[in-house]
C-alpha cells in the first residue's frame, strides 16, 4: 500500500495502533522494584483485597529485561538514583514509569542532601502518583491513567515520545511545592 | 479425496501442524488457566479487564511481547544467545511428536517412544544451560549451573519411576503402553495391587522438578538470582523460553498419562456397562456446564460487548456438548477428549502445587533428589518386578 505521508494517520496507522495499543495497555508488567514505605502499598495492591492482577498488570518480573513499567515506589536516595537509572536503560522499549508518591514525585519531606529531589531528575515519568504512600486505589487510578496515555501513541512516533506535557509538569511540581511550604500565608 | 486420506502420511502430516499451530494457543489459554487458579487460590480474581472475565490476557501479553524490544548483550555470545532458546523450544515440541492423543491420531508411533522423550527432554536442558552462559552475566550462568545440576540429579529418579512402568507393559512404544492397559484392564497407576502408585508419585514429583517449576524452580529463583537463565532474554526470545516450558508441561504429562492413567483410555476401560454414561456423560457435564456458566457470567459483564462475547462463547461451548452427543463423532474424538482432560488434570495438579508449597532451597532440593527420590524409586522397581512376576 502507497503511503503518501508517512507521518499522517492513515487507516493502516490507526488499525495496528489499535491493536498494538490495546496489547500493551492490557498487559503492563511492572518491575519487582521497591524503595521504601510505597513498596509496601505496591505490594498490597497485588495481594487479595485490591488485586493489581484484574489489570493484567500481576506478573511483576524480577528481570528489567522482561518488564514494561517502573513503579519507582519509595524516597530515591542519590546513591540510589544511578542504579535506577542503571535499571531504567536496561529495560526494552516501550517503557513506562510511575513516580508512586511524594518522595519520588518531588523528594517529600526529605529535603536533604542525601535525596534526590524528584525521580523525574533521572528519568522520564510517565504518571505521578500522590500520597504518602499513595493507597493502592491511587496507584490503580495512575495505572489506568498510564492505560489512558499508552492508547494515545502511535507508530508514527517513537513510544517514549509521548510524556506529559512541560507545562502539566510544572503546574504539578508547583501544586505540591505549595503544599510543601509550612506557612503558605507568609 | 479417499486416496489421500488412506495415504500413510496423512494423518501424521495433519496432527504435526495442529500440534505445531494449536501449542502456542494451548499454553497462552494454560497461562491464564494458572492466572486464574492462583488468583482464586488467594482470594483474588485475576484478569479480569481484558476481554470477557479477561480470556483475551495472555493474548495481549503475546502481541504485546512480539512488539518489544530484542535486546542482545553486547558482551554476549550473540549467535548462542539467539540459538539457545530455539533449542528449548525445538526439544519440547519433539516430545509431542511421539505422543499418542489416540490410537489413530499421532504423529507417529515409534517402538522407543519413551526413550526418545527421556533423550529430547534431557537435550533440552542444553537450551538453558546455552541460554545461561551465552547471556554473561552472572544471575544468568548460575541459573544455568543450578538447573542442570538439578535436572541431571532428578533425570535419574525420572528414568527410575518410568523403568516400573514400562516393566508393567513390556514395551517402550507409547502406544503399546496404552494397549497393555487396556488389555490389563487396568490403569498402570493402580496396578500391582496399587503399588505402582509409588513410581506414579515419583514421576509427578520429578517432572515438577523436570520443568522447573514451583517448588523446584530454583533455575529462576526470584529472589537470588533476578531471573535466574533467562535473566538477559527479553520480548519474544523470553516468551519462547516460556513456550517451550509449558509444552514441556505438556510432554512429561502426556507421559505422565500414557504411562500410568491409560492415556486415552477412559476410567474403568474393561467395565463396558460404564461406556455409555462415561463416554457421553463426561462430555456433556464438562462442556455443557462450562457453556452454562459463561452464560450465567454474560449477564454480569459491565460492558454489552463483553456480554455478547462470552453467550457466544457459552453457545460454542454447549454446541461442543451437543456435537459429543452424535455417536459418529463421539466414536473417533471421545479418546481426545480422555486425553485431553487428564492432560489438564496434571497442569492443574502443577498449579496447585505452585500456589501450595514454598520454593525449597537448594541443599534441600539435592537431599530431596538424592537421598529420598532415588532410593525410593529403586526399591519400587524392585518390589513391583517381584511383585509383578509373582503375580503373572
Amino acid at each position: 500500500m502507497y503511503l503518501e505521508n508517512v507521518n499522517e494517520r492513515n487507516f493502516m496507522v490507526t488499525s495496528v495502533d489499535y491493536v498494538f495499543n490495546w496489547a500493551r495497555k492490557s498487559s503492563i508488567w511492572p518491575l519487582t522494584f521497591g524503595l521504601a514505605c510505597c513498596a509496601i502499598e505496591m505490594i498490597a495492591s497485588s495481594a487479595s483485597r485490591f488485586d493489581i492482577a484484574r489489570y493484567g498488570a500481576e506478573v511483576f518480573r524480577p528481570s528489567p529485561r522482561q518488564s514494561d513499567l517502573m513503579i519507582v515506589a519509595g524516597t530515591v536516595t542519590l546513591k540510589m538514583a544511578p542504579v535506577l537509572k542503571r535499571i531504567y536503560d536496561q529495560m526494552p522499549e516501550p517503557k513506562w514509569v510511575i513516580s508512586m508518591g511524594a518522595c519520588s514525585s518531588v523528594g517529600g519531606p526529605f529535603n536533604t542532601y542525601a535525596t534526590l529531589q524528584g525521580v523525574d531528575k533521572v528519568v522520564p515519568v510517565d504518571v505521578y502518583v500522590y500520597g504518602c504512600p499513595p493507597r493502592p486505589e491511587n496507584l490503580f487510578y495512575g495505572l489506568l491513567k498510564l492505560q489512558d496515555k499508552i492508547d494515545q501513541m502511535s507508530l508514527i512516533q517513537r513510544p517514549t515520545e509521548v510524556r506529559l506535557e512541560e507545562s502539566m509538569l510544572e503546574n504539578f511540581k508547583k501544586q505540591v511545592m505549595v503544599a510543601q511550604i509550612q506557612n503558605p500565608a507568609a | 479425496m479417499i486416496n489421500l486420506l488412506a495415504q500413510p502420511w496423512f494423518i501424521p502430516l495433519v496432527t504435526g501442524v495442529v500440534i505445531i499451530a494449536l501449542a502456542p494457543l494451548a499454553v497462552a489459554f494454560t497461562v491464564l488457566l494458572e492466572r486464574k487458579v492462583l488468583a482464586d487460590m488467594q482470594a483474588r480474581l485475576g484478569p479480569m479487564r481484558v476481554g470477557p472475565q479477561g480470556v483475551l490476557q495472555t493474548i495481549a501479553d503475546a502481541v504485546k511481547l512480539l512488539t518489544k524490544e530484542d535486546v542482545v548483550p553486547s558482551d554476549s555470545d550473540k549467535w548462542l544467545f539467539r540459538f539457545a532458546p530455539v533449542v528449548s523450544f525445538f526439544t519440547a515440541a519433539t516430545c509431542l511428536t511421539v505422543v499418542p492423543f489416540s490410537e489413530a491420531i499421532k504423529v507417529t508411533d515409534v517402538n522407543v517412544g519413551l526413550l526418545i522423550i527421556s533423550a529430547m527432554s534431557a537435550v533440552g536442558i542444553l537450551g538453558i544451560i546455552l541460554g545461561g552462559w551465552s547471556s554473561n552475566s552472572h544471575y544468568s550462568l548460575l541459573g544455568g549451573l543450578r538447573s542442570a545440576a538439578q535436572l541431571v540429579s532428578y533425570e535419574v529418579a525420572l528414568g527410575l519411576a518410568l523403568m516400573c512402568g514400562v516393566m508393567s507393559a513390556g514395551t517402550l512404544s507409547m502406544t503399546g503402553i496404552v494397549k497393555a492397559q487396556l488389555q490389563r484392564g487396568i490403569w498402570f497407576a493402580f496396578d500391582n495391587y496399587g503399588l505402582m502408585l509409588v513410581p506414579m508419585m515419583i514421576y509427578l514429583i520429578s517432572s515438577v522438578a523436570e520443568t522447573n517449576r514451583a517448588p523446584f524452580d530454583l533455575p529462576e529463583a526470584e529472589s537470588e538470582l533476578v531471573a535466574g537463565f533467562h535473566t538477559e532474554y527479553s520480548g519474544f526470545r523470553w516468551g519462547i523460553y516460556m513456550l517451550s516450558e509449558y509444552i514441556n508441561m505438556f510432554a512429561v504429562g502426556s507421559v505422565l498419562i500414557t504411562l500410568f492413567w491409560g492415556g486415552w483410555l477412559r476410567p474403568f476401560p474393561n467395565v463396558a456397562a460404564l461406556a455409555i454414561p462415561l463416554n457421553y456423560g463426561v462430555p456433556l457435564v464438562v462442556f455443557g456446564g462450562t457453556g452454562l456458566g459463561c452464560l450465567y457470567l454474560s449477564r454480569r459483564q459491565p460492558i454489552q460487548g463483553y456480554a455478547i462475547g462470552i453467550a457466544g462463547l457459552g453457545v460454542v461451548f454447549l454446541l461442543v456438548a451437543a456435537i459429543f452427543m452424535i455417536p459418529a463423532v463421539n466414536g473417533p474424538s471421545i479418546p481426545v477428549f480422555w486425553w485431553a482432560l487428564k492432560l489438564f488434570t496434571v497442569l492443574y495438579i502443577f498449579i496447585w502445587l505452585r500456589g501450595t508449597f514454598p520454593r525449597y532451597r537448594y541443599d534441600q532440593l539435592m537431599n530431596i533428589g538424592w537421598k529420598v527420590m532415588i532410593p525410593t524409586a529403586l526399591a519400587a522397581i524392585f518390589i513391583n518386578a517381584i511383585v509383578g512376576m509373582a503375580r503373572s
